[in-house]
């Protein structure tokens, strides 16, 4: 792609007690382009995405973000005490101030108009995450960083997500890094996909990478059967503790 | 009306308009332990101020900062979950203060007036410290509190979006060490905990905005003390522990009204 990236991480690392979470990490996203970190819990995705946003340090790499980049974010939960009596309009405005008319505008384009006045304690799983999406949109952001968008989300809620995060990206030409457990959906929702097991286990087109081994000996057979099945050399792969483990010689290969 | 009542009516209501909003934050932040370690270590911070001749307050303020301070700390070690840790930071710094107070054979201090509060002893001096600490606790409360809010809602998606969370939290903490120790000599340092939270949990049925919540709590604390010390008068009984109780009969009253303010 010719595009000037928005976002480049190059080689990063990081440990905590000297437990690697991370290693040897790099990705780019560019603008209009939709890239999905994939990987099993522990995998450190959510590392990698705190750090994309300047919430955790890397130990080793670096972090190069296009200067003036507005990043718009959608976090993976929001456990927000119950006490705390807020509507939907109230919550996205603590991102950017903005008129009633702006908010209801950013709602209507992720299709959640009608929740603009309800606390965000009574809304659906599906509907808030629109609501976080919409609070992500006002700020007008270059590079929407999305964690785990589809979670809470029913299956046909979950289709209707991934087209309108399609639809954001054709409207708005921004950068989307997006993380998720769905398979199947990323799969056909996303230009690059990267298979994250504390290293990149593979990455590239989701065609690419579906017939890749690291990635179907880390998501198994069930998991990457519907998408392709193919079978080839591996290189290393995982113990129980995701630790990889290079094969000794080829044998049979 | 006399003038001890008078001061101690205007000591409570200061107290009880700063503590309002400032609970309604702690019940949001579910920081009702925090608080109330915070409390516990009132005392100790009493004595060091006796014992570096400063005012008990500032002695207050800064014990109260190295709590929560040492708190941070001992959380990033992940030892020990964080309600055990407060559970011994709480008793730690109350006991230490009952030592420290045991060895300064040379002062006297009421310690049921430390521990359970004075009201009716406030002096017009006192009413300076609480009037002029719940005041800048309150300018400073309303200044921050687009972030604090945007804070407590989400921390790392506040931080995203530009909001120094670190100083935030920390400003907040100050607040907090200010309303203790301003509220010590109200309802004494093992009730002021309730001072800020029954309030603002009584406020949440009837809120449908967090200001809404955090100007009925005031409300409410200044209605509690209004009653907590009709009824001391009344009955004998003592006045801190009263104004606990009166807030608590409100809370009991708001809950009995038919919930159709809901959603």
């Amino acid at each position: 792609m010719p595009a000037e990236p928005l976002l480049v991480v190059d080689n990063i690392g990081f440990a905590i007690r000297g437990n690697p979470i991370l290693q040897d990490v790099s990705l780019r996203v560019t603008g209009g382009e939709i890239v999905a970190l994939i990987g099993p819990n522990g995998a450190g995705k959510s590392t990698l995405v705190r750090i994309v946003l300047g919430l955790l340090r890397p130990d080793r790499g670096r972090i190069w973000l296009k200067p003036g980049l507005r990043v718009g974010y959608t976090p993976q939960r929001l456990a927000m005490d119950d006490t705390l009596p807020l509507t939907v309009r109230r919550f996205i405005t603590l991102g950017t101030p903005a008129p009633r008319d702006r908010v209801r505008a950013a709602l209507a384009e992720v299709g959640a108009a009608q929740v603009l006045d309800s606390p965000v304690q009574a809304i659906s799983g599906g509907e808030l995450q629109r609501v976080l999406l919409a609070r992500a949109l006002l700020r007008e952001p270059d590079l929407l960083v999305l964690d785990e968008p589809i979670q809470g989300v029913d299956l046909n809620g979950q289709y209707e997500l991934y087209d309108l995060i399609g639809g954001l990206r054709r409207r708005r030409g921004c950068g989307i890094l997006m993380v998720s457990h769905e398979l199947h959906l990323v799969m056909a929702a996303t230009d690059h996909v990267i298979c994250l097991n504390r290293h990149v286990c593979c990455s590239g087109h989701p065609d690419h990478v579906t017939r890749d081994p690291a990635y179907l000996s880390l998501f198994g057979l069930d998991g990457a059967r519907s998408l392709a099945i193919y079978h080839h050399h591996h290189n290393h792969h995982h113990d129980l503790h995701g630790t990889v483990v290079v094969e000794e010689t080829d044998a049979h290969g | 009306m006399d003038d001890f009542l008078l001061r101690a009516l205007l000591g409570g209501l200061g107290v009880a308009l700063a503590a309002g909003p400032l609970g309604a934050f702690i019940v949001w932040r579910r920081m009702a332990y925090f608080g109330d370690t915070l409390a516990h270590s009132g005392l100790l911070g009493v004595m060091l101020g006796t014992v570096l001749g400063v005012n008990p307050g500032l002695g207050v303020i800064a014990t109260c900062l190295a709590v929560a301070l040492a708190l941070v700390l001992l959380q990033r070690q992940r030892w020990l979950a964080t309600d055990t840790l407060l559970g011994i930071l709480a008793h730690t710094t109350l006991s230490l203060g009952l030592v420290v107070l045991a060895l300064l054979e040379t002062v006297r201090v009421d310690l049921v007036g430390y521990l359970f509060g004075d009201i009716l002893a406030i002096s017009t001096t006192d009413l300076y410290w609480i009037w002029g600490g719940a005041g800048l606790a309150l300018g400073v409360l309303v200044w921050l509190w687009r972030p604090l809010l945007a804070a407590t809602v989400h921390e790392e998606l506040a931080q995203v979006e530009g909001v120094a969370v670190f100083p935030v939290r920390l400003a907040f903490m100050l607040l907090i060490a200010i309303v203790i120790a301003v509220a010590m000599k109200v309802v004494g340092i093992l009730l002021i905990t309730s001072l800020l939270i029954i309030p603002a949990a009584a406020a949440r049925r009837f809120a449908r905005s967090p200001e809404g919540m955090a100007i009925l709590a005031s409300l409410l604390g200044c209605a509690a003390v209004g009653l907590g010390l009709w009824a001391s008068l009344r009955w004998d009984t003592p006045a801190g522990p009263s104004v606990v109780v009166a807030a608590t009969s409100l809370f009991a009253l708001g809950s009995a009204i038919p919930a159709h303010a809901r959603r």
